[in-house]
């Protein structure tokens, strides 16, 4: 097990535009770091709430949108080589003697010096239907995600949802699952056009069956679903038989794990001085959207501030024999060297 | 200057001063009013400011659009009368709004 611990100056948590910058402004600081996040691909809320949309307000660039803004981040921060661990999210945060050691979902093992918290307003999870009694059925036979396609073989399947996951797994499971039906609230998919079509010559063809509607009530036994109740568009109620739901209804933000790491938090908020970004514990860093202290303003160029002087603190963490000068990268040619472009 | 009155699953009601020009969600967040999340900030890219229209509104306020249109698809119990908060800009023509706020926004 040891071998696959991965050992490193700093792991960032969170991979959107302040979790990105600080690899930046570690790196100034020969900071390396390793860089955790549930979504598969960078740039956070920039790149799952709006990555098409304008923002106004990062100095020096007039207007810029979300994906941009993460595009040109990535291309900042790249002679810092910073690894990145996407579609996981971590679970556990241990203390170790000197340092940290960090566990994701997916079992990657990390250790570290100090941890940089740039989670924003918390992990990305998938939307749950506020319908009386799902929890109980949750994992047994509703599923947010699908990890193995063998867990539907010869069931009957329920999609929820109009979007690219309801399609993409409509295509995918009906081959393996005895009945595909597929809900939605109307007959228009904001969904790949393709994957509309395909969808729709599975109907045609008799292979899934598309219904309109939304689900009212769950109806089961012991987590074991046996159907569900739909409120047609005519706001007639239907009952459809169904052995496994998947309700795919986007992404939402949930603090998750991190409210068990022991660090004190205020309203789901980890509380910082304004000096070094720092939580109630030595070496750990909260940066970004998910911090909080007099004045705090949830905007991107706030933690980019947060970011450049919690890095000062963690040079001192990680290297603590070495005197931290103060430079510019426009005139040092030593930053200049780590930024390749001397 | 428009007010509007936010009604809770519960029936209390709530009613505020909105300035033309604001979304009735930045009227609601504005004032704290429990029920409008709005994780997004108004991008119309997270259904979590969602609001039914009291029907004698429905005509003043309008059709959603495409975008937000699509964005219902991840709201929970639509309704003819649903709307996104962040898509209703506030016009002196809808003083006096009535909206009601979902049981959950999910």
């Amino acid at each position: 097990m040891s071998e696959d611990v991965i050992k490193t100056d700093a792991v960032i948590v969170g991979a959107g535009p302040v979790g990105l910058f600080a690899v930046f402004e570690l790196g100034l600081v020969d900071v390396k770091a390793h860089v955790i996040d549930i979504l598969d691909r960078p740039g956070g809320q920039c790149a799952e709430l709006y990555p098409e949309k304008p923002i106004y307000d990062v100095p020096g660039l007039t207007v810029v949108t979300g994906q941009e803004l993460t595009d040109r981040l990535m291309e900042q921060i790249k002679p810092f080589g910073a690894e990145f661990h996407f579609s996981q999210r971590v679970e556990s945060l241990e203390r170790l003697d000197g340092g940290f050691r960090l566990t994701t979902d997916m079992g990657t093992v990390f250790e570290c010096k100090v941890v940089i918290i740039a989670a924003g307003g918390g992990s990305f999870t998938p939307k749950r239907p506020p319908l009386p009694g799902i929890e109980a059925y949750e994992g047994k036979s509703v599923f947010y995600s699908v990890r193995k396609m063998d867990a539907f073989k010869d069931k009957d399947v329920l999609i929820v949802g109009g979007g690219d996951s309801a399609l993409d797994w409509t295509l995918n499971l009906q081959p393996v699952a005895n009945s595909l039906t597929l809900l939605h609230r109307r007959s228009e998919f904001r969904a790949a056009p393709a994957s509309v079509q395909k969808m729709l010559e599975l109907v045609d063809s008799g292979d899934v069956s598309f219904k309109l509607g939304q689900v009212t009530e769950l109806h089961g036994d012991d987590g074991k679903l046996t159907g569900v109740t739909v409120k047609g568009t005519d706001g007639e109620t239907f009952e459809q038989k169904t052995e496994v739901m998947l309700p795919f209804f986007g992404l939402t933000m949930k603090l998750g794990p991190v409210a068990d790491w022991g660090l004190n938090l205020e309203e789901n908020l980890i509380p910082v001085d304004t000096e070094k970004f720092e939580s109630s514990e030595k070496g750990i860093f909260a940066i970004g959207d998910i911090n909080t202290y007099p004045g705090k303003l949830k905007l991107i160029l706030s933690g980019f501030h947060e970011a450049a002087l919690m890095a000062q603190q963690a040079h001192n963490y990680v290297h603590p024999d070495k005197k931290l000068i103060f430079q510019y990268t426009t005139s040092s040619s030593s930053l200049q060297k780590k930024l390749g472009v001397k | 200057m428009a007010r509007i009155t936010f009604i809770q699953p519960d029936g209390t009601e709530n009613t505020v001063d909105a300035e033309p020009g604001m979304t009735v969600m930045e009227a609601a967040v504005k004032n704290s009013i429990p029920g409008i999340a709005a994780e997004c900030g108004g991008a119309c890219a997270c259904a979590t400011c969602h609001v039914y229209v009291e029907e004698a509104w429905r005509e003043a306020t309008g059709q959603p659009e495409q975008m937000e249109e699509d964005m219902l698809d991840f709201a929970f119990d639509i309704r003819p009368e649903s709307r996104l908060s962040c898509q209703i800009k506030v016009t002196e023509a809808l003083d006096g709004l009535r909206v009601r706020i979902p049981e959950k926004q999910f």
